[in-house]
């Protein structure tokens, strides 16, 4: 570890995830049902998956598929040999009254993520990953003395991925949860969508003095987005050391995360915790994987996003940030990756003259409208074919940078084609020797004092009188255009 | 002749494709038959309300097209615990009330694809939990040797109506014993195939590790086509194995009684078995042996164990498999409202009998937290030593050869209060479930009471062939023939 643990109140926090997370698969993990979300109640569903009697479970190969692809991204070792086995408990939305999971010797073992926060880079590993099926949905809202249950999710092929207690801060598990969701989505494993609960998260977190024995551990469960588990976190820490200070001792419990009062609340001590009589599903028989299997995911491993976010530093001059912030939004860098390829297919643009204008273009407009309106924003009229038109525009001088923004935002904004934008506002850059020349001496004869001062070696004057210009021409100028014919004017070459 | 048409398959597809009867015919005499009986013997759950119709179908059929199999019309009967898509299954048990299956057994399926008629289901312990049929929820089914007597269990049912002669063929499932024990208490053959032989599809488990479908027949070729109809790997059960179903009739043509190496594990044959049992089996033993095989001793040193291993991993996997019977989706849910903790606790209450919830409380506690390593994962290790015994045994022997029963068929009421003496009905056949392995019993007379004796073969795995050419040696001396049963039964159905 490269950095020290931050302390809270001085207390050292410790916290593993567990993480689960629905597999892209076209099927469910033990029946040839639909695995989509969205559906009517009780749509997707068969004899198999409602636990009809006589029914048998059929592993889905797909679903080994991805879960390896995971495990080999995150540097796992991959269990040539695993066990299905049967986790007990009555509960209307699990309908074969036991959960089908790997338990005592999962799919993949080790591994480990880097992560990055303000207090710096570190490791943290992964204890394992392992295959098992969701349960369904009781419904209770709505419905008077009743509840229904909706069993489309029953059987949907997860990936459970169990962090090793190594995390230090909530800054750090919501960075850990961040590039775990990167991963999953760059290898296709996953589509890592929250809201729909494809991407799950539990937290098991104690407080210690640093350097000190583990404290006693408290689970809590199903926090549901990244703002939710840094606050749920938070509020526990608190809790904690609130409570051992005041003499009390933290009992193993597991705890539920009310984001309505940002509080955690206890659902079932250790003491009530349920026996789930784990033993091998008999109806499966030990999941043997192919070594050539594991090759051949290997071989195919898409670019992970480590290796990407290094790519783009390298190949197109972006800082580590920068690049991290592109990645991290894997569509966001597809656009950008695409957008820079058409520019250098333009005269214009071409030999890297509108990759640093197309960078801050996508990193404050484009990451913007993203957050505002979602990943449609990155196709259709907004798409990165028609997007870079706009950024050879200002190479070329014809447009403005503050012009493009204003375009691009007009375009987010109706879905309307950015050119069909620029030819309807009749939007040009003021490149005209004449009309630059009258804005550039009127500038500097509003400013004589300046003009001294310039001229007596204070330098950075010049971009007050660009910008000066500029607001004169109500941001048509071109700036490169003002900055030749100031220069001039001011009598000074450099 | 067990009926007026036939005494095997190949006589019925003879008959069949000289005209001398119809499908029809047929049909209508055995649900006739069990319609005269069926009253005293409660062997049958119901009779199949499309049999007829099906039978006049293939008929038709068969005029234009001829009949592609000697199955094509032959008429069996089926264990209700195997489904048939748009029919009740109930297991013999109240949870199922009113359930209706969506989806027909693979093995079922197999058969209705070579053009076998069902005729109805037959009867059985609740879940296939017993060893007399006693714990039926809907009333036990009688010995056709002797009404006052158990016919077996758990697939009693089954094994009556063959020898009865309401159905010249029926299917079972045995987990510990469950075909072989009532084939012997009946007079009948019974086959448990080696696990993965068959598929589990569609047979609504007790123990998924251990069940295993197989034929109640007459005769061996019988019980040998049904097998090869019904086997092979299927896409729906992943515990099948990718084996040639027609290996089982290679291995039945060529196996040989001369020079058979027949294994004697001696001390089976000691303390605990009825003499006449002993004696019975002592006879067959000298006819093979006079027909050219020869005995070897061998010892199966884990398999006393064999019972305690049992009752450890059946209950277990009981328990799990039977925790989708909740009220919520299918079946029986208590009439009494509240909350879901007591509408679970009330529909298994009401819906599951005594025995079965006895096997429910053995697993569940089996499999807790702090005794799963003392019982189920102990007996896991057991279970590894009897397979392993099994497997050098047949390093010396081609088959054993053991009682499939150690007593004759008890009478009613005899062992209900005591379920350990119950359990120990199956001490003999136990061990070929624990171990995976092919088994079978076939008749080997009778007591001096007129009672049944099976005797029952162990083969190593998929040596189903093997074992019925050996049954069907020892069925030419030993055919039980008819149940008095049968012949009383022909006016009057009021045996009691």
């Amino acid at each position: 570890m490269s950095v020290g643990s931050p302390l809270f109140r001085g207390w050292e926090v410790v916290v593993g995830l567990e993480v689960h997370t629905q597999l892209l698969t076209r099927t469910k993990m033990f029946c040839r049902c639909e695995n989509r979300f969205g559906a009517p109640p009780n749509t997707l569903v068969c004899p198999v998956c409602l636990a009809h009697p006589g029914t048998l479970p059929v592993l889905n190969a797909e679903a080994v598929r991805l879960g390896l692809r995971a495990g080999l991204a995150a540097g796992c070792t991959v269990n040539l040999v695993s066990v299905f086995e049967r986790k007990h408990y009555f509960y209307p939305d699990l309908p074969k009254g036991y959960q089908i999971s790997q338990y005592s010797h999962p799919l993949l073992s080790g591994g480990s993520l880097r992560v990055r926060t303000a207090e710096g880079e570190r490791t943290i590993r992964i204890h394992r990953m392992h295959l098992e099926e969701d349960a369904g949905k009781n419904l209770h809202a709505g419905i008077p003395d009743k509840s229904h249950v909706d069993l489309n999710r029953a059987g949907v092929p997860l990936l459970e991925i169990v962090s090793e207690p190594d995390i230090r801060s909530p800054d750090e598990a919501v960075d850990y949860l961040k590039r775990l969701r990167q991963l999953l989505r760059a290898t296709r494993v996953s589509d890592g969508n929250m809201e729909e609960g494809s991407f799950r998260c539990d937290i098991n977190l104690s407080v210690r003095r640093p350097g000190g024995a583990f404290g006693c551990r408290v689970e809590i469960k199903n926090v549901n987005s990244f703002r939710f588990v840094h606050k749920a976190m938070l509020f526990e820490i608190d809790r904690q050391i609130d409570a051992i200070e005041a003499g009390e001792t933290i009992r193993q419990e597991t705890r539920l995360f009310d984001p309505s009062s940002g509080r955690t609340k206890p659902m079932r001590s250790k003491e009530e915790a349920l026996d789930y009589r784990y033993f091998p599903d008999p109806d499966l028989p030990p999941l043997v994987v192919d070594p050539a299997l594991i090759e051949e995911e290997r071989r195919g491993m898409p670019e992970l996003p480590e290796s990407r976010a290094a790519r783009l530093v390298a190949s197109a001059k972006l800082t580590v940030a920068d690049a991290e912030t592109l990645v991290g939004e894997e569509a966001l860098a597809d656009y950008f990756e695409e957008g820079l390829a058409l520019l250098e297919t333009i005269p214009q643009s071409a030999g890297g003259k509108g990759r640093e204008r197309w960078t801050s273009f996508i990193l404050s407009e484009v990451l913007r409208e993203l957050n505002r309106r979602g990943e449609a924003v990155l196709s259709g009229e907004t798409s990165a074919a028609r997007t870079v038109p706009l950024i050879v525009k200002v190479c070329s001088g014809e447009l403005s940078f503050s012009q493009a923004k204003e375009v691009y935002q007009t375009a987010a904004e109706e879905g309307t084609d950015p050119l069909a934008i620029v030819s309807r506002a009749g939007l040009a850059q003021i490149s005209g020797d004449g009309e630059l020349l009258a804005f550039v001496e009127a500038v500097l004869a509003e400013n004589p004092a300046e003009v001294e001062a310039y001229r007596g070696g204070k330098d950075r004057l010049f971009a007050f009188f660009v910008g000066g210009v500029m607001k004169k021409s109500r941001g048509k100028a071109n700036p490169e255009k003002v900055g030749e014919i100031l220069r001039e004017k001011l009598g000074r070459t450099s | 002749m067990r009926n007026p048409f036939f005494s095997s398959m190949a006589e019925f597809a003879a008959g069949r494709d000289e005209g001398r009867f119809s499908i029809e015919e047929v049909t209508r005499y055995f649900l006739g038959r069990a319609r005269e009986i069926d009253g005293t013997l409660h062997a049958c759950l119901f009779l199949s309300d499309n049999a007829i119709n099906r039978a006049r179908q293939l008929d038709n059929r068969r005029q234009r097209e001829g009949a592609p199999s000697p199955f094509y019309g032959f008429p069996v009967m089926i264990k209700d615990n195997l489904e048939i898509k748009g029919s009740p299954t109930t297991c013999a048990s109240r949870i199922l009330e009113g359930y209706r299956s969506l989806r027909t057994a693979t093995a079922v399926r197999r058969l209705l694809a070579q053009g076998a008629v069902v005729l109805g289901k037959t009867n059985l312990d609740e879940f296939a939990m017993g060893s007399s049929t006693e714990n039926s929820a809907f009333g036990p089914t009688k010995n056709p040797w002797d009404l006052r007597r158990v016919p077996g269990g758990s697939s009693g049912g089954s094994a009556a109506a063959v020898a009865a002669g309401i159905a010249p063929l029926a299917l079972g499932s045995d987990t510990g014993g469950s075909i072989r024990q009532p084939a012997a208490f009946c007079g009948v053959i019974g086959v448990k195939p080696t696990y993965g032989r068959i598929s589990r599809s569609g047979l609504v488990a007790f123990a998924s590790s251990l069940d295993q479908i197989g034929p109640f027949a007459t005769g061996a070729e019988d019980a040998l086509e049904c097998l090869v109809a019904m086997a092979g790997q299927d896409p729906l059960d992943m515990t099948t194995v990718a084996r040639d179903p027609e290996e089982m009739r290679r291995d039945f043509d060529r196996t040989s009684l001369s020079g058979l190496r027949l294994g004697i594990p001696e001390a089976l044959f000691g303390e605990g078995l009825d003499p006449e049992i002993r004696e019975r089996i002592g006879e067959v033993r000298q006819r093979l042996v006079g027909a050219g095989a020869r005995e070897e001793p061998v010892g199966l040193p884990h398999s006393a164990s064999g019972i305690n291993v049992y009752y450890v991993l059946a209950t277990s996997e009981a328990a799990s498999n039977l925790c989708r019977f909740d009220g919520v989706r299918y079946g029986r849910r208590t009439a009494k409202a509240g909350a879901l903790r007591e509408m679970y606790e009330e529909t298994r209450d009401e819906g599951f009998g005594l025995e079965v919830k006895r096997r429910i409380l053995l697993g569940t506690f089996a499999l807790s937290a702090g005794y799963q390593e003392a019982f189920y994962k102990k007996a896991r290790k057991v279970q590894a030593m009897i397979r392993r015994d099994f497997l050098e045994a047949f390093t010396r022997c081609d088959l054993l050869v053991t009682p499939t029963s150690p007593t004759p068929p008890f009478a009613f009421g005899e062992k209900t209060g005591d379920p350990l003496s119950m359990y120990l009905s199956d001490i003999y056949t136990i061990t070929a479930n624990l171990a995976g392995l092919p088994a079978l019993s076939v008749p080997a007379g009778r007591d001096k009471n007129g009672l049944p004796v099976g005797v029952h073969l162990i083969g190593p795995p998929w040596s189903e062939g093997r074992l019925l050419k050996v049954a069907g040696e020892i069925s030419r001396y030993y055919d039980p023939g008819l149940p008095p049963f049968h012949a009383m039964s022909a006016g009057a159905g009021g045996v009691r």
